[in-house]
């Protein structure tokens, strides 16, 4: 790997006036999982290294029922699927943490992380979208926040200016009847790069025979992960079956516009994203009974 | 050449301090500056597993850690498994279920194998399949590794009701 120097500031602004001032290329490093392949391949390069592994914020995991989730952006992928209540309250994301690589790649890379990258294969990015995530971004004279589907851009670009990072990603409270599932197609049981990611929540009425509303969010079939907004709002108001379901995925399909590739050809991929909407709204809706 | 920075560790009990570039994997600094050479380099993008190193506890690929980040941390490798001369049941385990072949890949299934037994004792087949996922072998075909963690979690459990 080329020579680089190393900082690990204690603070976001320290951090931020570092990225800032900077000259030549900086680069945050959080679990490293993506960056430090990246820079030994050549893919990116830095002068500087910003470990932010020390700033308490981007560490901090905070979740309660009424308040939501706050999810550092340097948080392990370990963390989140290790606690039963985020299981339960964000299920879509905890399916997705605990698929990202093997368990040495989530004991150290995070959710933040995978989003930075900007990935459109991204394993967590559909399932923050499902889950109506907001990036707090902070640079050296102050914050601004961005939904999660405006953050990544093209493939491995993000909205980040110079002299930002990503804070943390924060999470409504779960709702009452409602449930989450992400699932990924892949040619193998582990450890792959999705073909299709689909992330899908729902939440049904008391009854738990009706949708009230959805929100779908498919990944690896464009630039960048895509909220299903015709295919989400269809589903209001209509009864939770499988024909419901397969209309979602038709639906769905418009926003798809994939590459072919080895993994998978632009006609199976597309196909693929009605299988997967029909499959995670099938998991989401059990979940939401059983909430 | 940018400066070398001090590191502080605690490497399998021990503590170890050394001088690295922040350039320098912990796969790196372990092997050629420490000469503890039991974790092996494989893809070195970590899709191996070949180079896992339990870091405060947690199984990661250490040509994914930098060096400098291992500042003040817990660092166990494959050399700190035996224990006065006997091998961990782990290790027995696979020696034993002829868990390998050429060998290559072994160091890092067994700190992946130790850490997966310390925070569940009785894994389920898929369980230890799931988890050991990230450690790849390319001469077994998986079933005798698998055989072996289940043997050693067996082993393990005799032990531990036994003292």
């Amino acid at each position: 790997m080329r020579a680089f120097s190393y900082a690990a500031p204690g603070s976001v602004q320290e951090a931020t006036r570092l990225l800032a001032t900077a000259n030549g290329g900086a680069k945050v490093l959080a679990g490293g999982t993506d960056i430090l392949v990246q820079l030994r391949e050549g893919l990116r390069t830095a002068d500087l290294v910003v470990d932010v592994k020390k700033i308490p914020e981007l560490m901090e995991l905070a979740y309660d029922a009424p308040s939501g989730l706050h999810l550092g952006a340097s948080v392990p992928c370990y963390q989140l699927y290790e606690r039963e209540e985020l299981c339960r309250a964000y299920s879509a994301l905890t399916d997705a943490g605990r698929i990202v690589g093997g368990w040495q790649i989530q004991s150290r890379a995070s959710v933040g992380g995978n989003l930075c990258n900007s990935s459109p294969a991204a394993d967590t990015v559909p399932a923050l979208i499902a889950l109506r995530a907001v990036c707090r971004i902070a640079r050296p004279d102050g914050t601004r926040e961005v939904p999660v589907e405006e953050f990544c851009v093209a493939p491995g670009r993000n909205v980040l200016e110079k002299g930002e990072i990503l804070v943390s990603l924060e999470l409504p409270p779960p709702q009452p009847n409602s449930g989450s599932a992400y699932q990924r197609f892949i040619p193998r049981n582990e450890m792959d790069i999705a073909v299709v990611g689909v992330a899908s929540w729902v939440k049904l009425n008391a009854a738990g025979d009706r949708i009230e509303s959805a929100r779908i969010a498919v990944g690896a079939v464009a630039p960048t992960a895509r909220f299903a907004q015709e295919a989400s709002e269809l589903l209001a108001g209509k009864p939770a079956d499988e024909a419901t379901f397969e209309q979602a995925g038709d639906l769905a399909r418009k926003v798809a516009s994939p590459i072919s590739d080895m993994r998978g050809t632009a006609e199976f991929r597309t196909h693929l994203v009605g299988v997967l909407v029909k499959r995670t709204l099938t998991h989401a809706v059990e979940r939401a009974r059983q909430a | 050449m940018s400066k070398k920075t001090q590191v502080a560790t605690t490497i399998n009990g021990e503590a170890v301090e050394f001088l690295c570039e922040p350039r320098q994997s912990l796969l790196e600094v372990l092997r050629d500056t420490l000469r503890l050479t039991g974790a092996k380099e494989g893809c070195n993008n970590g899709n191996c597993g070949a180079c896992t190193v339990l870091l405060n506890g947690l199984p990661v690929n250490s040509c994914l850690v930098l060096a400098v980040e291992a500042d003040g941390a817990k660092i166990e490798t494959v050399e700190g498994l035996a224990q006065q001369g006997h091998l961990h049941p782990v290790q027995k385990c696979f020696l034993e279920g002829a868990a390998l072949q050429c060998g290559i890949c072994t160091p890092g299934f067994l700190m992946a194998t130790k850490a997966l037994l310390d925070k569940n004792p009785n894994p389920s087949e898929h369980d230890i399949r799931f988890n050991l996922a990230g450690n790849l072998c390319r001469c077994t075909g998986y079933d005798k590794i698998v055989r072996a963690v289940q043997e050693a979690a067996k082993q393990l459990q005799t032990a531990e009701a036994a003292t």
